[in-house]
């Protein structure tokens, strides 16, 4: 029996290490916090989780009255109705941008757990963008019938849907994980957070296709890795022309980058949450 | 070394911490230190190094499987730091602790709990913050809600509870965590009566269990009741370590000779009672008759109009009597001052004497006294436990019924 006791040691970490292992351990603790933030949210509110497809919904009617009609943008979806087109791309980025803006003060709202209990930091981070998903599920289930009402036929490419979201989930982790740790120590970083937000939001081809960036500017274009996931997207929804390679290409190196160098800056940080927060 | 049964085995831990925000608090801060760095390369001037405090130092121990090692100091000797850093909120500094099997704290109870969410609903959240797997807390879901009795209100969101239930529950979440090593900081100073019981209960269940304690207290007859060992800090550093009574004696000796007071050489030396035939002693055996307390006072310089207040306190730190009078003023030298009492009819048990000596109403000392005050005494009334109270007194009960003349009296 005592053998099967494990023996933690208890030091200063290694500075490289990204503690994957660790994290996975505690995969149930990520589970628990984002149903908790999923259920905390909808309480006592009139629609529930309506809200869940009411949010894009709203952002939908906001995108097809100001853009697609003012600026006349609604001739550029193709076969797609505008408004479905607009809808199909908040959802990937809703679920973005709640790892940017709920992600990055996670820590600080969360301080009374980081000063008293240990568990691998990162499960707070990562809670919201697991909360999201549940969010972006619920509004996934509307689209499909949606879909079918307004005459488009989803195509078999709807494959690639898991693919895309896992995209939008590691996106959204990486900025997650980077700005939370950040905010720990540069309290500055959280009042500019909606203004990246709206910006980051043009910037990403949420309201407009990408194809009316230039193509020569499609590799540069896609180091917004929201671009490339919003085209995976769009393109496995949607059946239509394949998304530009350059876009998805750049914004999956990115992606990788951005994860990888977000849990490492993270791990990095760790140690002095419960100093700073 | 051998592998008998090692639970935490700490070697050098050292932690310091910042002092001030604990690193740069804002953008200007960085800014500045980024704009001035290779100025400061430049010109060969060491980066300012942030003032630092040493919470522990170099704290090496060993605590064998099974034990109940209880943690005293005064506040600030790094007792709490040293259970951070062992349940690894803070990690040290340098040095390194090992430690064999799940370790669970009692630190703070109920953290994760949500208001909004229902009782059920933080019973797995926060067993999965504690570190319990999901099918781990749904199999000691009965038991929590027995132990925690809030079995109605488990789907009621917590915010309607009482304060009571509240703790309770959490408590409970903590308690059946069932680490191999449990930390606990403090705990009894929560709850009403009855709970801290069940949590004396637990704590006994669980070293009973094979398993490993650390017990941070200033609660001394609970660490005397408790630990067979001690762990004594003492400015962040192990001051002594050994069997209880060894440790606890001297700790309590230095605290009731403080060195680094400055009145040290002004205070209280020592309590005790006077017998009727000379004796002195520290019980008292009849709980009606008089009784001469007599405190010894040591004065450096001569005290200009004293006060002396003192207070009788029961094991729960209730005043169960009290007075002050002023005295005349003292010259320097010892001193007794000699209280006497036609009677202390209380509870048997022990109590203790807390004293303050005032000089023109300054505080010179604050006295914990020691040893207790053990009142050997039978129980006057025949009463439940439950409906004991403090005092001691016997009584007679009589039954009056109206109409009847015999008065049936019968002592109780």
């Amino acid at each position: 029996m005592r053998t099967t006791r494990e023996p933690t040691v208890i030091a200063r970490r290694r500075r490289w290490s990204l503690g994957l292992f660790e994290l996975w351990r505690h995969r149930e603790l990520v589970w628990f916090l984002a149903v908790r933030d999923v259920k905390v949210r909808y309480k006592q509110t009139v629609f529930g989780v309506g809200w869940a497809v009411l949010q894009p919904a709203l952002g939908m009617a906001v995108f097809a009255l100001v853009i697609g009609r003012l600026a006349g943008l609604d001739h550029t979806t193709g076969s797609v109705p505008y408004p479905l087109y607009a809808f199909v791309a908040l959802l990937p980025w809703q679920l973005f941008a709640r790892g940017l803006t709920e992600g990055s003060t996670s820590l600080i709202t969360n301080r009374n757990l980081i000063t008293k209990v240990y568990f691998p930091r990162a499960a707070i981070p990562l809670a919201p963008v697991a909360a999201a998903v549940i969010d972006f599920a619920c509004a996934f289930g509307v689209l499909v019938p949606a879909m079918l009402l307004m005459g488009v036929q989803p195509g078999g490419s709807l494959l690639l849907v898991p693919v895309a979201l896992a995209g939008a989930c590691a996106v959204a982790a990486a900025v997650s994980l980077c700005l939370s740790a950040v905010v720990t120590v540069l309290k500055d970083v959280r009042h500019t957070l909606p203004l990246v937000s709206q910006l980051w939001l043009f910037l990403s081809p949420v309201a407009y296709p990408a194809v009316i960036v230039p193509e020569r500017w499609h590799a540069v274009y896609g180091l917004n890795p929201m671009a490339g996931v919003i085209e995976l997207f769009r393109w496995a929804v949607f059946a239509d022309a394949p998304p530009s390679f350059p876009i998805v290409a750049s914004s999956a190196i990115v992606t990788v980058l951005a994860l990888g160098g977000g849990l490492l800056l993270f791990h990095r940080l760790e140690p002095r949450f419960a100093d700073t927060v | 070394m051998s592998v008998s049964g090692t639970a935490i085995r700490a070697e050098a831990l050292s932690k310091e911490f910042h002092l001030g925000s604990g690193g740069p608090g804002g953008l200007r801060d960085v800014l500045r230190a980024a704009a001035r760095w290779p100025l400061d390369r430049l010109t060969g001037r060491p980066r300012t190094a942030p003032r630092t405090i040493a919470a522990l130092r170099d704290v090496s121990f060993e605590v064998q499987e099974g034990e109940v090692v209880g943690i005293v100091g005064r506040n600030g000797a790094g007792k709490s730091t040293l259970l951070k850093v062992l349940t690894r909120i803070v990690e040290p500094t340098c040095g390194s602790a090992t430690v064999f099997g799940r370790v669970g704290s009692l630190l703070e109870v109920g953290t994760g709990f949500h208001p909004e969410l229902t009782g059920r609903e933080n019973v797995f959240l926060n067993g999965a913050i504690l570190g319990m797997s999901r099918a781990e807390v749904a199999r000691k879901f009965d038991e929590i809600v027995a132990f925690a009795g809030v079995a109605e209100f488990l789907d009621t969101q917590v915010k309607f509870y009482s304060s009571g239930m509240y703790l309770r529950l959490a408590f409970a979440v903590a308690a059946h965590l069932e680490p191999e090593i449990l930390l606990v900081d403090e705990v009894l100073a929560v709850g009403d009566l009855e709970f801290q019981r069940k949590c004396l209960k637990k704590m006994d269940d669980v070293s009973r269990g094979g398993r490993t304690i650390l017990f941070v207290s200033h609660h001394m007859n609970a660490i005397r009741s408790l630990c067979t060992r001690v762990l004594w800090l003492d400015a962040g550093t192990v001051r002594l370590q050994g069997p209880t009574h060894e440790v606890l004696g001297a700790y309590e000796a230095a605290l009731l000779h403080p060195v680094a007071s400055p009145s040290a050489s002004t205070g209280f030396v020592s309590w005790h009672i006077e017998g009727a035939d000379g004796t002195t002693h520290h019980s008292v055996r009849a709980p009606l008759e008089p009784v001469r307390f007599v405190f010894r006072l040591c004065t450096e310089e001569a005290v200009a109009r004293p006060i002396l207040t003192l207070a009788l306190t029961d094991d729960q730190g209730l005043i169960v009597w009290g007075c002050d009078p002023a005295l005349p003023a003292l010259g320097a030298g010892s001193t007794d001052v000699v209280v006497a009492v036609p009677a202390l009819p209380l509870r048997p048990g022990a109590y203790r004497w807390r004293a303050k000596l005032f000089s023109d109403r300054e505080l010179v000392e604050d006295w914990d006294g020691v040893p207790p005050l053990v009142m050997a005494v039978p129980a006057l009334a025949h009463s439940r436990e439950a409906y004991a109270g403090i005092l001691n007194v016997p009584c007679e009960v009589e039954v009056q019924q109206a109409g009847s003349s015999s008065g049936a009296s019968e002592p109780r």
